[in-house]
């Protein structure tokens, strides 16, 4: 067992899967020779060449385009879009072509590939660059869509996502990058679809998704110390497929449900789950879910705003109490 | 290469020895012959109701397709417009499976997933009409790389319209076969109208293709889209050069589509005249069935050819009215490679 940086764990995530298949290929901008503007790709230009590791222009349209055609074709293309903002300047690609190909040819088309991008915030970047855009691609039927909270999930979702015929959205949090986690030797692979209990309890269910899942986390701890309240916290881990029994079975214990969302509240992946356990497990809850977001806004760059905006360890402690006591 | 099932006339008296040839020469005629009647009727079932939704017809514009497909490897790849029909037949595909899809009938192409805006063949090289515009220049490159990257001999053909020149993904996919040198042949069919706009009113370079080429550090190529044999040349000199290792080329053909843009458009925007003209001195079948008398061909081998290629789109048409409708079953499947649509568990 080794400790490695969630940023560590997206190179050696890539690296696994290079390895293992020569159709593996990467390209983006700035992946390759500079190894990353957030220095997680760093190496893999040197270990697997300039033809398997493509640096690109700043085109986002050519880069997931390019990815699709590789795909379609027999390659297993991971393709970065740096910031998951820029996710809208290619979002054709993402909501009308890799993701219906399939579907429009009857099955003739298949697309394994993979994007990652860099989700999130809590970095003072401003609106254009700290969005946690996930449901923006949840929405589409055809693809899949993923977020690692730890670094071990990072390479084990990561290889899923690779392997996965399917396309496959991979979020990562840039606030998650400097983040460490113990991750042992050898191959790692996850299942995609699979959340996980990462803290178990019995008065609530907290569901988060990458950074909010150590917030959830450190809000649980608090409320067991300080309030002698026990939450069970899922990582969701996996938005499509999503792992609902997961979810349903924990609340049928907890009878309380809480998400915590980064993103802005209107159509957060939440509400999806939130309507979910209302419609099949209504019977088992004992008040209403309970959502906490980020509020209908862009997100601002100072860092006081920024902080009041996303949800904290205080504000999930807070909702979580004054709900159950209320 | 247009396939050999193609060729009725078999009884050939070699008039024409140069690169073309009698046998392909024939071969394509009756294939732009096929695809102006498969045009037309697909007009006429969407007037008798048995073809529903849009459609974009090449009315006009067969020589194109016909040319463009007829130099290429079987094992080459084409990617294709909502105009996709003339396109789609032009690289073998069957003509009832085609009709059959615009007719929402089990036997087409997708049975009914896709339509007239969509038409694949993965097997035939047709990867895909892409409805979106500017879409597939992008996903072309990234074929073309994986044929790079595996070292394979096969080129990407990518076919759009004028209006697609004004688009960012056009740039960007051009940027990016340059600078990666990639086996891609970007072919653009300007038939003088965007959609509904005349494309020299929205454009900043009089040939919205082949003016753009030098921006990319490619020569500038026009070619006459009307005529089969010059589309045929410029294409096979463009693919060998790709399969060559010698990069990327952007081709311009003139062209005239006869209808309007879609089945909702009666193109009134036209000047008067100007449809007529083109019908009468640039019509692609009117070309090439001369060019074939004058070489010597008889007029009955010519007629002979033009009789299989009705009779092929009239048994197509019966095959398809007689098939049944779309089944209900695929309604949910092949969203996911599990072959259904399931999100969750």
């Amino acid at each position: 067992m080794a400790e490695l940086t969630y940023r560590d764990a997206v190179a050696r995530g890539i690296a696994q899967e290079m390895k293992r298949d020569p159709d593996v290929v990467f390209i983006g901008q700035d992946i390759g020779k500079a190894g990353g503007v957030f220095k997680a790709t760093v190496g893999l230009f040197e270990e697997f060449g300039s033809l398997r590791v493509r640096d690109t222009p700043i085109s986002e349209q050519a880069i997931l385009g390019a990815a699709m055609g590789a795909a379609m074709t027999g390659l297993k293309p991971i393709a970065e879009i740096m910031f998951s903002d820029f996710i809208a300047v290619c979002f054709d690609y993402l909501a009308n072509e890799f993701s219906k190909s399939r579907y429009m040819t009857n099955g003739q088309v298949k697309c394994p590939l993979v994007v990652r991008t860099g989700n999130g915030g809590s970095a003072c970047f401003g609106a254009q660059h700290s969005q946690s855009v996930e449901n923006w691609c949840m929405m589409i039927p055809g693809l899949k869509v993923v977020a690692p909270s730890t670094p071990r999930d990072v390479i084990g979702l990561l290889a899923a996502s690779v392997r996965s015929p399917d396309p496959v959205v991979f979020f990562e949090h840039k606030s998650l990058y400097a983040v460490k986690g113990e991750v042992e030797e050898g191959e790692i692979l996850e299942a995609l679809g699979t959340a996980k209990v990462v803290r178990p309890g019995t008065d609530a269910t907290i569901v988060a998704l990458a950074l909010m899942v150590p917030r959830a986390i450190t809000a649980a701890e608090r409320l067991q110390t300080e309030h002698g309240i026990s939450c069970e916290v899922i990582d969701v881990r996996s938005l499509v497929p999503l792992d609902t029994r997961t979810i349903l079975d924990s609340v049928a214990r907890t009878s309380r449900l809480f998400t915590v969302e980064e993103n802005p509240r209107l159509c957060g992946w939440g509400a999806e789950i939130v309507s979910i356990v209302v419609e099949e497990g209504f019977y088992n809850l004992d008040g209403p879910p309970v959502r906490i977001t980020t509020p209908h806004i862009p997100l601002p760059a100072a860092d006081a705003l920024e902080d009041m905006a996303i949800p904290s360890v205080a504000r999930v402690a807070d909702t979580v109490r004054r709900s159950i006591e209320a | 290469m247009i396939p050999q099932n193609v060729l009725t006339a078999e009884a050939l008296v070699l008039q024409i020895a140069d690169d073309i040839g009698d046998v392909l020469r024939l071969r394509m005629y009756q294939m732009l012959f096929e695809i102006r009647e498969a045009e037309q009727r697909a007009y006429d079932l969407f007037l008798q109701r048995l073809v529903k939704g849009t459609s974009h017809l090449s009315l006009g514009q067969e020589a194109i397709a016909v040319g463009c497909a007829a130099a290429m490897d079987p094992g080459d790849l084409s990617f294709c417009t909502y105009r996709g029909h003339a396109h789609t037949l032009a690289r073998g595909v069957e003509m009832e499976k085609v009709l059959g899809e615009l007719m929402n009938r089990d036997n087409g192409l997708m049975r009914g997933n896709g339509g007239s805006m969509h038409l694949t063949s993965v097997k035939h090289g047709v990867m895909g009409s892409y409805a979106i515009i500017g879409a597939h220049l992008p996903i072309a490159c990234g074929a073309a790389w994986r044929a790079q990257y595996k070292g394979q001999k096969d080129v990407s053909v990518c076919v759009f319209g004028d209006g697609t020149t004004n688009i960012g993904a056009f740039h960007e996919a051009l940027n990016l076969a340059v600078i990666w040198k990639l086996p891609v042949i970007f072919v653009c069919e300007n038939n003088l109208y965007m959609e509904y706009t005349p494309i020299s009113e929205v454009t900043a370079v009089a040939d919205p293709a082949a003016g753009r080429a030098a921006a990319y550090g490619l020569e500038s190529i026009v070619g006459d889209g009307q005529d089969a044999d010059e589309v045929y040349r410029i294409a096979k000199r463009a693919y060998d050069k790709a399969r060559e290792g010698g990069g990327p080329s952007l081709i311009e053909f003139k062209t005239y589509r006869y209808s309007g843009h879609s089945r909702a458009d009666p193109a009134k925007y036209r000047p008067a005249g100007e449809l007529e003209d083109w019908r009468e001195n640039r019509d692609p079948i009117k070309i090439y069935r001369k060019r074939l008398l004058d070489a010597g061909i008889s007029a009955d081998i010519i007629q002979q050819i033009e009789h299989k290629a009705r009779l092929n789109v009239n048994e197509a048409t019966e095959i398809c009215k007689a098939a049944p409708p779309t089944s209900i079953d695929i309604l949910s499947t092949d969203v996911y490679a599990d072959g259904g649509w399931a999100w969750r568990n």
